[in-house]
């Protein structure tokens, strides 16, 4: 009894180290999405090619990547040349959300550094955004085909969280 | 000199509760505003992290206040407001987390740890005056006669 009243402050210590430890690990910036495995916010938007609007229901049925791009983001530029790889492969469908940017801007951003997408949308005020929890371009979601965000990725889409996360979720969704 | 120092008071008093609200997004109505002060004090800029949206001067603060603003003005309650950004961005747009099972850890703990070693410290205080009362035990023979000797012998 004596020596466990002893070794109690270690354990504490020792507990409250884990969690320290396990903390220095994360990220404070990657906030945890409360939309994961939630049916994705209405998206609908005028397009940036073209007339007419773009709406989430067109993407029934097949599972695909909604990503929050701007051609004033300095990280979007770094996830660019995967997403090109990826609409080259044909790995996975692209719809690009272009967030708080000026039509001729993207487009000319996409002319100069290629056009990975499927189909854009243009959410000039951010509105649409802040519905998805939004709060910093790049942002990505992986969206199934019932229309159900599955996987978030705040900051840019890196070949490793692709590799590892992404393309396992999305073979096991096309199922 | 003197006599500037209350001015030079009172301007940094005035200057010190001017949050990052720019006077375009305010609404007409002096107590709806209030109340969207109150509220953009609790909610959390996601950019900054710790700052709220009321002092912080991000694209994104500003969005939300313009939000809260208009929550307000279509008659949402306060809990509303709150409950509209967290579908959105969970909990962590609230400064300060809510008291739900998964956060009792949280707010309990504290007061847990300090109950513990308070009745630690007690029981510890009481052991020690418990063993400070008993009288020591009497003298044997051997040590009188060993304190006597030493008693008699007088340096001097």
């Amino acid at each position: 009894m004596r020596r466990l009243a002893y070794l109690l402050p270690v354990l504490l210590f020792a507990v409250v180290a884990l969690f320290f430890l396990k903390g220095l690990g994360l990220n404070p910036r990657e906030v945890p999405s409360p939309l994961i495995d939630k049916p994705a916010p209405a998206l609908t938007l005028p397009l940036l090619k073209g007339d007419g609007q773009f709406t989430l229901a067109e993407l029934k049925g097949r599972v695909t990547l909604i990503n929050f791009f701007a051609s004033w983001c300095v990280p979007c530029l770094s996830e660019h040349p995967l997403l090109m790889e990826m609409s080259k492969k044909g790995t996975l469908d692209i719809v690009g959300v272009a967030y708080k940017d000026k039509p001729e801007a993207s487009l000319a951003w996409l002319a100069r550094h290629g056009d990975p997408y499927r189909r854009i949308a243009v959410d000039n005020d951010g509105r649409t955004a802040i519905d998805w929890g939004v709060y910093g371009v790049p942002e990505s979601y992986l969206v199934d085909g019932e229309g159900r965000i599955r996987f978030k990725q705040v900051g840019p889409l890196t070949r490793e969280v692709l590799e590892k996360t992404v393309l396992p979720m999305v073979k096991e969704l096309r199922k | 000199m003197r006599r500037a120092l209350p001015l030079a008071l009172a301007l940094l008093l005035a200057a010190a509760p001017a949050g990052a609200v720019n006077p375009d997004e305010m609404l007409p109505d002096p107590a709806l505003e209030h109340r969207a002060r109150e509220l953009g004090r609790e909610l959390r800029c996601l950019v900054c992290q710790n700052q709220s949206i009321d002092d912080s001067d991000a694209d994104l603060a500003r969005d939300l206040r313009v939000i809260v603003r208009e929550r307000i003005q279509a008659g949402d309650s306060d809990g509303a407001v709150k409950q509209y950004l967290v579908e959105r961005y969970g909990d962590f747009v609230l400064l300060k987390p809510p008291f739900r099972p998964g956060t009792w850890a949280l707010w309990l703990g504290p007061f847990l740890l300090l109950i513990g070693a308070v009745a630690a410290a007690r029981t510890v205080y009481r052991r020690r005056r418990a063993e400070g009362a008993q009288a020591p035990a009497p003298l044997s023979a051997e040590e009188r006669r060993r304190l006597d000797a030493l008693l008699r012998d007088d340096p001097s």
